[in-house]
């Protein structure tokens, strides 16, 4: 060929990418324009710094032992006595006891979901890579685990092995790894027809470098998603168990537990319900605005 | 002389994005008389579909169309009402797109999608319409129509539900029919019996029609004359026979070049146009065409060219013109792609046989 | 020029069969009860020589794109053989499957889905050396250079993701991957219908190039005729999961054995007004039956213009035998007398 041969410098001239944006950082991007997922996450930032101030906050005297009793105290109204919050039946104080609430709450919240996190990838992914006698298997395995009442099943489990930190933990995670294993199959039996994953077949990729390298990066958006919604309907059924006398045990202070001991004075000191159901009520709706707008940023289909 | 249907003067539509303003058309001037068949050709993002969808003013979020005048019958469309565009589409101007799956409404029988178009529009009594419906669907050949009126989309092939598009489309008897790339989704064999179609309608109905579409060969079997779009402008415009045989603005020329014809065998490679179409917010200077041309001097860097008379009926927007270029000086177009170094360094795997 | 086409011809007939399929079957149960299947690839015969581009061209359902991902072993065969070099590899599995891909690289049609979102372009490059082992990290990062070099994209995008590109660059990063460890074989599964048509032609020539650099063969499938016939030497025409006529790029325009490739090359227009005003296209009746449930007989024969049926059509199915010019085969009744 005696063409003047165009090279490559010519042809690549036009050919420029112009920014280069990792799918991670444009994620971060979209999450940042989200005005009520920044808000939700300030309030979770703000709940750690608690979490791991408190103890802090105590020895500095800032505030008061969460499970010291002044008997003179008891049922003290918001501002009484140095009580901002006010104190309960047993004149302790309630702030404090709010403030350290929160190091139950986290734990529970995050704690379950590392336990749900390796249940949920490992079924969900060998059901959805093997498919059929496999999947079917580990399924009917799964609805038979969904259709057991949550509460139920947590209140036998507790009842059994007792309501150390550990069974509650596990007990929640065990009624809540379901919905990842589903979404986990979902995901990987949805993205396994793409050609990117024929493609690395045909290049001679091994079945476990599909899954950890092809299968799993593309489903974490979705599972990061579903891991933070997770969060505070673990810290709501834990909030439930507390207050029904099963959770964490007295003296440590829970939200669930505070809202329990409150609810026989409801009309004398209504603030000591209100105060820890609030606690509960804003933490749940901070995860779910950092859910939401973790949804919106990794959601697959950009819009470009 | 026929009596001009539609005439577009000036058009743009612009889409205002986080990123910028992009140009989709850009000053775009066409026309289409009673009973022609117009070719609109270029390649996606060209603004093609966007003039189409102006003209009908279905212009997407975020983009609206900012300046330019769209007569129909001398009615200006940007000016009209709500209720009076309601009217306008459909009754005088209808579209059929490319994909029939999507716009069929899946869970609503193929006839009640006929007769909605005609009652909506409250030129056919409903016992009207009834009876015109399978009159329709027999117009665009869609066997045992009696009793398909009654079948759901997905109980129809993909060339059935283009028909039924095209029945949906003629519902009102508009006088412009805008075709959106119809064939693309269909293959081979039913696309021939559906351009056979839009053929026969053209001729027995004398609706106009507008095409749009990259396939050239289907202008070239479909239409009288045609618009090449480059960029969101015209650059070139004419009856087929001329901007087939002469093509004068190097992107007609490279285009029909660049895609291999079934009755040719060539030894020699296909034209190719190198690099890519510009981005629409951020066009290149001058002709917008320049970053690609294989034919490009100095002037087309800095001014843009007019469109300018080139042949009678013809028009181009080029400062050099296909006839000013030399054969020899066309072969640049076949480029090699491959630079043979490179090639050479890639003959041996490293670490290969250990 | 025809001198070397026939030198070519004759080049090509000597060289040795790299690929041969051997009545292929692949069916895909649709569920439900009575056990009907899809039978997407219904008992196909190929040979493909070492060198050539060989083309396959069809609608859609008839079983090109199945075919396709039975010679790449992406899936499984229903019945039959496909032997590549001699080997037997629609038996094998595992490992040595493996080993074998190293040889057959496929290049796919949707260059969006194609490309692993989550991966560098660099990553999805050097995946398949790395599969296979070859080279140390920086040879391999020196390779996937070379190769972006070699396809026409600037050699520093390696860090860079898919989405940044266009549809033709990234079908271009598909192609470097295909290439990236030596296959002799490579699958074009539509690889430029997707593109636009001035891409489409940069992709073809890119292709052509390679081929004549690296002797490699192609099994290059398309359900475009022209662009078919104008990278392979020869074609064959499939439909409803069968070949109907196999012929070189020259006999199959100029003398078309089977009714539905001359029905096929009548529809395709062409870019030139003056030809098209008396260019008369053999519309087929209908459209392409289910494949749940093929026609009897020949399965061309409710859409046949000169099909006998009832009639020998529709009761027997025709062998593909040889027809016309030298190599060229068709399965059809009426073959010769057409």
């Amino acid at each position: 060929m005696a063409l003047p041969a165009a090279t490559i410098e010519q042809l690549g001239q036009w050919e420029v990418p112009e920014q280069q944006i990792g799918l991670w950082s444009d994620a971060l991007q979209r999450f940042r324009r989200n005005r009520l997922a920044i808000a939700g996450a300030a309030v979770v930032l703000l709940l750690v710094l608690i979490a791991f101030g408190s103890p802090l906050l105590v020895q500095l005297h800032l505030i008061a032992d969460p499970l010291k009793q002044h008997v003179e105290f008891i049922e003290a109204a918001p501002g009484q006595n140095g009580y901002a919050f006010g104190a309960d039946e047993l004149g302790r104080d309630t702030l404090s006891r709010l403030l350290f609430g929160s190091r139950v709450s986290l734990a529970v919240g995050i704690f379950v979901q590392a336990i749900i996190l390796p249940i949920g990838l490992a079924i969900g992914l060998t059901a959805g890579y093997f498919g059929g006698r496999i999947d079917n298997l580990l399924m009917r395995f799964t609805d038979i685990w969904y259709a057991f009442p949550d509460l139920l099943f947590v209140l036998v489990v507790v009842s059994v092995f007792g309501p150390s930190l550990l069974t509650i933990f596990g007990a929640i995670a065990l009624v809540n790894w379901v919905g990842l294993a589903r979404l986990v199959r979902g995901q990987v039996l949805s993205i396994k027809e793409k050609e990117f994953i024929e493609a690395a077949r045909s290049s001679g990729s091994a079945p476990a470098k599909l899954i950890l390298k092809h299968l799993l990066p593309n489903s974490l958006g979705p599972i990061i998603v579903t891991l933070t919604f997770g969060i505070p309907q673990a810290i709501f059924l834990e909030a439930v168990l507390s207050f029904l006398g099963v959770g964490i045990q007295p003296p440590t202070p829970t939200w669930g537990q505070m809202v329990f001991d409150g609810y026989e004075n409801i009309y004398a000191n209504p603030t000591s319900v209100v105060f820890p159901a609030l606690a509960i009520g804003f933490t749940l709706l901070a995860f779910s605005f950092v859910g939401d707008g973790l949804r919106d940023a990794l959601d697959p289909r950009m819009k470009r | 002389m026929a009596q001009t249907l539609l005439q577009v003067e000036d058009l743009h539509t612009q889409f205002f994005t986080r990123r910028g303003v992009v140009r989709a058309v850009d000053g775009v001037s066409l026309h289409i008389d009673a009973g022609e068949t117009l070719g609109v050709v270029g390649e996606s993002g060209c603004g093609k579909t966007m003039t189409a969808l102006s003209v009908l003013r279905l212009v997407p979020d975020p983009g609206r169309i900012t300046s330019g005048r769209i007569l129909f019958r001398g009615r200006d469309v940007t000016k009209m009402t709500d209720d009076e565009i309601r009217d306008f589409r459909g009754n005088d101007v209808a579209m059929i797109f490319q994909d029939p799956m999507t716009s069929l409404n899946p869970v609503t029988k193929i006839g009640s999608q006929i007769e909605e178009a005609m009652t909506a529009h409250k030129r056919f009594s409903p016992q009207e319409a009834g009876v015109r419906g399978i009159q329709l669907l027999k117009r665009v050949r869609v066997p045992a129509a009696e009793r398909r009126v009654s079948d759901y989309p997905h109980q129809f092939s993909g060339g059935m539900r283009q028909r039924a598009m095209i029945a949906m489309g003629l519902a009102n008897e508009p006088s412009l029919l805008i075709a959106d790339e119809p064939t693309t989704a269909l293959d081979v064999t039913v696309q021939a019996q559906i351009i056979d179609l839009l053929k026969q309608l053209n001729r027995e109905l004398g609706t106009a029609m507008m095409l749009i579409t990259h396939n050239m060969a289907l202008v070239a079997s479909l239409c009288e004359r045609v618009v090449v779009m480059y960029a969101g402008r015209v650059v070139e415009e004419g009856p087929v026979e001329r901007i087939f045989k002469s093509p004068q603005h190097p992107y007609t020329w490279s285009l029909l070049r660049s895609v291999p014809r079934v009755d040719e065998l060539r030894k020699d490679r296909l034209v190719s146009i190198k690099g890519l179409p510009p981005d629409l917010s951020n066009a290149p200077p001058g002709c917008k065409f320049h970053p690609r041309c294989p034919f490009v001097i100095d002037r087309c860097k800095r001014e843009e060219p007019e469109l300018a008379e080139v042949a009678p009926n013809q028009v181009a927007r080029c400062w050099v013109l296909m006839r000013n270029v030399p054969e020899e000086a066309a072969e640049v177009t076949k480029q090699v792609v491959i630079s043979e170094e490179a090639a050479k360094k890639l003959q041996e795997i490293p670490g290969a046989g250990s | 020029m025809q001198a070397a086409e026939r030198q070519a011809a004759t080049v090509a007939k000597t060289d040795p069969i790299i690929l041969r399929v051997e009545g292929a079957y692949k069916y895909f149960p649709v569920g439900g009860l009575g056990g009907l299947s899809v039978r997407a690839v219904d008992g196909v015969d190929l040979e493909i020589r070492r060198g050539e581009t060989m083309g396959l061209v069809g609608e859609s359902g008839c079983g090109k794109s199945t075919l396709a991902r039975l010679i790449t072993a992406l899936l499984p065969v229903t019945g039959g053989k496909i032997t590549f070099e001699g080997q037997t590899i629609s038996t094998l599995r595992g490992r040595s499957l493996r080993r074998i891909r190293r040889k057959i690289q496929m290049i796919f049609q949707d260059p969006f889905a194609s490309l692993d979102p989550r991966m560098t372009v660099g990553d999805i490059i050097a995946e398949p050396l790395d599969n296979f082992n070859i080279g140390n990290h920086k040879q391999r990062m020196a390779r996937v250079q070379e190769l972006l070099r070699l396809v026409g994209l600037n050699p520093n995008f390696t860090n860079r993701y898919p989405h940044e590109f266009s549809g033709g660059q990234r079908q271009r990063i598909g192609i470097a991957r295909a290439l990236a460890v030596n296959p002799s074989f490579i699958v074009c599964d539509e690889a430029v219908s997707a593109l636009d048509v001035s891409i489409q032609a940069q992709i073809i020539n890119l292709l052509q190039d390679l081929q004549r650099e690296f002797h490699l063969t192609y099994l290059f499938i398309a359900h475009d005729l022209a662009v078919v016939r104008h990278l392979s030497d020869r074609i064959a025409v499939m439909y409803l999961g069968k070949v109907v006529e196999t012929a070189d790029r020259r006999s199959i325009y100029e003398a078309p054995q089977h009714p539905y490739t001359r029905a096929l090359l009548s529809s395709i227009p062409v870019p030139d007004p003056g030809i098209e005003r008396n260019r008369a296209p053999i519309t087929l009746k209908g459209e392409i039956p289910s494949p749940v449930n093929p026609p009897s007989g020949c399965r061309f024969h409710p859409r046949c213009p000169i099909a006998r049926a009832p009639g020998i059509c529709s009761d027997q199915e025709p062998p593909l035998e040889p027809h016309g010019h030298a190599g060229q085969l068709a399965a059809c009744h009426f073959a010769g007398q057409i």
